[in-house]
């Protein structure tokens, strides 16, 4: 289970009971669905409520951090039916954020989206749950049933005359299906491939219908913001940067797990709080957002705040908030073949740069790791990802070429060596102890 | 209107267009694999990368919708780089086998690879190989080519109407695939031959005989279907390899049905006649021609001598050209015979003399997509004509209301509005219904002979959806004028469509089925039509083009007549057995490929075309056999130089639309109530079986559409005859009896019993339309 250190809790305040505080009772108990009744019982205009959300500058917590009330008042007004669909379907490397709202808190979700459907006028919502996490979508069945039972879904909640059902859906554990056109793709029963956009999801998005799609801490973010206030929730963080955030820490720290602090929390602090490096070894390198995001050396990251804009200042991104900690005893060529290998494994084969050009850098880089790395490698690298990026429908291409990149540029020494000597610059010995294997203090 | 700049061009185009479609109407090319000018957009390949101004990436020109002031660059060094790139990314894992690709010297990927690929590539990893899939006997395979452009996959959800192709596995292991255990069975899977840019999808039957560089090719038109599917027909050494279509947005599209692709194997089979010959003392002799022509024209003389020219009968096909037609009426007229027809599997000729005019589509084929509310009355649709319905297809998903009153429910892969299935004797009386109920709903007198008809509620929809159209078309299929009350059927379509100010179609059964009417090669007053020449058997048969057992309404009737005849002439390409055993003289006659000649479509379009091959053997184009034949008999006006001279003749000119054409009737005489009882037979004509050229493409013949012929029936009739699919049943009708296994077909109305004409199976079975007695074997 997640241990839990936070700052101001707000999304993982209901954790506290673990896995026996999930329920709508608990949920009731700690002031759950009264911002549903609050909004529903005052009529609130769906202006207001767009405006509310606006104030907080919530950002997309699913990775690309795009403003959720902006996203909201793209819903054209007019359209008869319209879809607010949730994408839960984590497949982030390093993110785990997302599985434990689902297990702890599924209520905060129910009500964010129902608060959503009301705002933007859809009367019906999805909940896309990554299939690795079963238990997580059953458990989600279960809440919606709860809450069905309660009267918070289904025809005219709590007698407001709205009327708003959501349906749990679970994949079956593609990556893609996390890039929300792909995730549409997948509910409507396709192959997961990503859409060629425009026209964006507001405009034909579900079923050709104007949807709505954010993050599973998105919409659990919802009724907080309006329990406390725009404004309120902002200053939680730091200007353009809203609220609090779960960070899923991994990798070499004594405590991995999920941490909520508020936006601009320094970085030295999350380490902190992830109870600092596993035998006091010394950190290598961060990668601070996914595995997709480019890796930060230690010195860097050791000076960044965490929020979507001091992370991009230093040439990364926050992404989904995973942030994954390697120490001294990482091969960074190692790591960069196990990234290379997920995104080789995951690209969805529907554009040609990312279908051929993952690949390519996995078996390169695979090469590289295995001793039969050539010279000129990695000017072919960093000319292959260049070729990749931007040049596809989705991020998937950018996404696999961003690891590469960053790597190859933070411990370029370190990738020469490796094809100059046929070996690892880190001792196979000590990255052996560096892995779980070992417990820690072993060293 | 919009305007944007390509490459500082400047120029208007309409709102919604894309880059690529705006840089085609400059001129200016845009490479690119996915993008399909009648295919949606995929976005895929990424080959079409352009450079769009204030865009931090490059942009596919396929996807991006243009705007006003948009300046789009294709040759910038960031347009380049990027094409430059995406074509490296396509040939890592290319075989690059064109050396042995049936696909080398007409592939996109290796034409565009020349431009913007590099001589080495970078790629030192193995390849990816991919299995071969079985698609069945007409596509082949070469998986580990495709470049997963997703043409094909789109085409057969799209144009065909049924996504039996798709893409499964992720990545680098996507894999373009059928169904497990499936293949592609569709009416129009050869398209996706010319839609793969790469060597993927080949054409089976011609793979790895030839190479294209080594094809001749020469315009033609099909001699199958009566859209008159433009073709390109290759050839190498005089002999046909190859037919592909020839682009004719007004006709085809892009697109040719399997059996027009296909069916060239027929030309080259083994039993093409290339020799005269003669039955002397029941012996078959080959003969020189000379020999054959005298015998031939003094055996028709001798019998109009004798017996009169009546006591001749001339069967031509619907499937020979205008001006073999035109000779061959002309000659048997000049014998003194007024028995001549093609219209071969009709069985209700009491229209003739009601007709106003030569009935036809009635509008342009084009015009069909305009149609916004359609009734087919009649029709096996998708294997009668594919590509009528590929358009209704279209038409439908854009919101066209199409419905359909036929006997059977054969997935026609179109959304449909509303359908009556019903027994086939039972057709005019729901087809008076449903023109009862337009009659009502438009407040017109509801004529006399509909005035007992009770409408049935879906006879309502339809009627209430074609009233509520604005351009509506009623359609009469094959099945509907081989009907035994097609001019009833006729008299309604007509009633229908003028009440409703739309128009009335007849969808031609074959090749020249406007054409026969054009050449006249229908009975004068005094003679008999196809059906009464048969069942009121003639001394001598002049058979052009037809094999009389298979392309009649009765074949087993046909075969007796012949038989029966002292004197059978044939001419024909082909030869088979029965014809040896009915004939007394064979003239081998060129195929379409080998003659020039004129079909005429079922819009009246006359479309001429030249040989592409030199006839095989001693086989010689039928209208320039018929005009030896007319100067030995000594007739006047046989005297042309080429087919042109005969087709000026027979269309008095050369106009591209012929003249006459008209769908009104009058005076037919109206009885709605349904007569028949107990089973009847649907019959359908198989897509693959429908004429002599078709039966003989090998490779047709052994495509799923080419099952041999069951007893197919409902559930309902199963249970009441007790017995189980796949278990014999034995079929009478007036006297004889074949057996076949029975079938389950679930879109049969109760009391009727499906059993397919054109195959040697059934002839025995007679008529297209009777009364069945179905019994356990």
């Amino acid at each position: 289970m997640a241990l839990i250190d936070t700052i101001n809790p707000l999304l993982t305040t209901g954790w506290a009971k673990g896995d026996a505080g999930w329920s709508l009772k608990d949920y009731e108990a700690r002031g759950g669905y009264k911002q549903l009744r609050r909004v529903l019982e005052s009529r609130m205009s769906q202006d207001d409520l767009i405006a509310e959300v606006k104030k907080s500058v919530l950002r997309g917590r699913g990775g690309a951090g795009f403003p959720t009330g902006l996203k909201w008042s793209f819903m054209p007004k007019a359209a008869p039916v319209k879809y607010v669909v949730c994408n839960t379907d984590e497949g982030e490397p390093g993110t785990f954020k997302d599985r434990d709202l689902m297990r702890f808190d599924p209520h905060s979700v129910i009500e964010g989206m129902i608060i959503a459907g009301y705002a933007v006028g859809a009367k019906a919502g999805y909940n896309y749950i990554h299939g690795e996490i079963f238990e997580a979508y059953q458990r989600f069945e279960e809440a919606l049933d709860q809450a069905r039972a309660a009267g918070y879904l289904g025809d005219n909640i709590l007698g407001s005359g709205f009327s708003f059902d959501l349906f749990a859906h679970h994949g079956w554990g593609a990556y893609i299906c996390g890039e929300e056109t792909g995730l549409l793709e997948s509910i409507e029963g396709k192959k997961g491939q990503p859409r060629y956009k425009p026209p964006f999801p507001a405009n034909f998005g579900l079923y050709g219908k104007p949807t709505t799609i954010n993050n599973t801490e998105t919409f659990a973010a919802i009724p907080f913001i309006l329990g406390m206030g725009g404004e309120a929730y902002l200053n939680l963080g730091k200007p353009n940067n809203g609220g609090t955030k779960l960070f899923s820490v991994s990798g070499h720290v004594n405590r991995p797990g999920n941490f909520e602090v508020p936006m601009g929390t320094p970085f030295a602090k999350l380490l902190e709080m992830a109870g600092g490096m596993r035998g006091g070894r010394k950190l290598k390198a961060v990668i601070p957002g996914g595995s997709s995001a480019p890796v930060l050396p230690a010195n860097v990251i050791m000076d960044c705040t965490m929020d979507y804009d001091s992370i991009a200042k230093a040439g990364s991104m926050l992404g989904s908030g995973a942030v994954i900690v390697m120490d001294e005893t990482v091969c960074m060529v190692k790591a960069l073949e196990r990234l290379s290998y997920f995104y080789y494994e995951e690209s969805c084969g529907q554009c040609t740069p990312c279908r051929e050009g993952s690949g390519w850098l996995y078996r390169v880089v695979h090469r590289i790791e295995h001793g039969e790395g050539r010279p000129e490698d990695l000017d072919l690298l960093n000319r292959v990802t260049d070729n990749m990026m931007g040049k596809t429908i989705c991020a998937l291409a950018d996404a696999a070429a961003f690891p590469v990149r960053s790597f190859i540029k933070h411990f370029q020494s370190e990738f020469e060596y490796h094809i100059e000597n046929k070996k690892c610059l880190v001792d196979p010995e000590v990255q052996r102890m560096g892995s779980g294997f070992f417990k820690a203090g072993n060293v | 209107m919009v305007e944007i700049e390509i490459d500082g061009k400047t120029l208007q185009v309409e709102d919604g267009s894309t880059v690529i479609e705006a840089a085609h109407k400059l001129g200016t090319y845009i490479p690119h694999f996915c993008y399909h000018k009648k295919l949606s957009i995929a976005a895929n390949c990424r080959m079409c990368l352009v450079q769009v101004e204030k865009a931090p990436k490059p942009m596919p020109a396929c996807a991006t919708i243009v705007t006003n002031g948009m300046k789009v660059f294709t040759h910038s060094d960031l347009a380049i780089k990027a094409q430059k790139a995406v074509m490296e990314f396509l040939l890592i894992n290319h075989p690059l086998d064109c050396p042995i690709c049936d696909q080398g010297g007409e592939c996109q990927l290796q034409d565009l690879a020349v431009g913007y690929g590099d001589s080495a590539s970078k790629y030192e990893e193995e390849k990816r190989v991919v299995p071969d899939k079985d698609l069945g006997p007409l596509v082949s395979t070469d998986m580990t080519r495709c470049i997963n452009c997703t043409r094909c996959i789109r085409f057969t959800a799209e144009i065909a109407g049924f996504m039996e192709l798709g893409q499964s596995y992720r990545g680098e292991r996507a894999e373009v695939m059928p169904f497990i255990g499936k293949t592609v069975d569709t009416e129009l899977s050869g398209n996706i031959i010319d839609l793969c840019p790469v060597g993927a999808l080949t054409s089976k039957p011609f793979r790895f005989a030839a190479r294209t560089w080594e094809l001749s090719r020469r315009k033609s038109v099909s001699p199958h279907d009566a859209l008159g599917s433009n073709l390109i027909v290759q050839t190498k050494h005089d002999r046909v390899m190859r037919v592909l279509p020839l682009e004719n947005e007004d006709i085809n599209e892009c697109w040719i049905s399997d059996k027009d692709r296909f069916s060239y194997q027929g030309l080259n089979g083994a039993d093409r006649l290339t020799k005269p010959m003669v039955k002397q003392g029941g012996e078959w002799k080959e003969v020189d021609w000379n020999v054959a022509l005298d015998y031939a024209a003094h055996a028709l003389r001798d019998v109009a001598k004798n017996h009169g020219g009546s006591a001749i009968g001339g069967l031509l096909s619907p499937h020979a050209t205008l001006e073999e037609m035109f000779l061959a009426q002309k000659l048997l007229r000049g014998l003194g015979s007024e028995n001549i027809d093609f219209r071969l599997r009709h069985t209700d000729f009491s229209g003739d003399g009601k007709r106003v005019g030569i009935p036809s589509l009635g509008m342009k084929i084009a015009d069909i997509s305009r149609l916004d509310r359609v009734l087919v009355v009649g029709s096996f649709l998708r294997k009668d004509h594919p590509l009528i319905a590929q358009r209704l297809r279209q038409s439908a998903k854009k919101g066209a209301e199409v419905s359909v009153l036929h006997s059977a429910d054969d997935d026609l892969l179109i959304k449909l509005k509303a359908c009556v299935f019903a027994a086939p004797s039972q057709l005019p009386a729901q087809f008076g219904q449903v023109a009862k109920a337009v009659c009502t709903i438009k407040s017109v007198a509801v004529p006399h002979f509909l005035g007992e008809l009770v409408v049935s509620p879906e006879a309502q929809t339809i009627a209430e959806s074609l009233v509520s159209g604005s351009n509506v078309g009623v359609l009469l299929g094959n099945f509907a004028q081989q009907h035994p009350q097609a001019a009833m059927l006729h008299a309604l379509g007509r009633l229908v469509s003028k009440t409703l100010g739309g128009r009335l179609g007849f969808l031609g059964e074959a090749a020249n089925s406007v054409g026969g009417y054009v050449a006249g090669a229908i009975p004068g007053t005094t003679g008999l039509n196809a059906a009464a020449m048969l069942a009121d058997s003639r001394q001598a048969y002049v058979v052009l083009g037809a094999e009389p057992e298979l392309d009649c309404a009765n074949g087993a009737q046909a075969l007796a007549a012949l038989a029966k005849a002292a004197v059978t002439v044939v001419l024909t390409p082909f030869k088979s057995q029965a014809m040896l055993d009915y004939a007394a003289v064979l003239l081998p006659t060129t195929p379409f490929s080998e003659t020039s000649g004129t079909f005429v479509n079922t819009e009246g379009r006359a479309q001429s075309f030249y040989a592409a091959a030199k006839p095989l053997g001693d086989a010689r184009p039928a209208w320039k056999v018929l005009r030896v034949l007319g100067n030995l008999l000594d007739q006047s006006g046989f005297d042309y130089n080429s087919s042109e001279d005969v087709r000026t003749e027979a269309l008095g000119g050369n106009p591209e639309f012929v003249a006459g054409l008209d769908n009104a009737v009058d005076g037919v005489v109206m009885k709605l109530a349904p007569t028949a009882s107990g089973i009847e037979r649907v019959s359908d004509v198989p897509i693959h079986f429908a004429d002599p050229l078709v039966r003989r493409s090998l490779a047709l013949q052994m495509a799923a559409d080419s099952a041999a012929p069951a007893a197919r029936m409902s559930a309902a009739m199963l249970a009441k005859l007790g017995v189980a699919a796949g278990a014999d049943v034995r079929v009478g009708a007036g006297g004889t009896a074949i057996v076949l296994p029975a079938q389950l077909d679930a879109g049969l109305p109760d009391g009727t019993v499906r059993i397919a004409a054109a195959h040697a199976s059934t002839v025995a079975l007679g008529p297209l339309f009777a009364n069945l007695t179905v019994e356990k074997a």
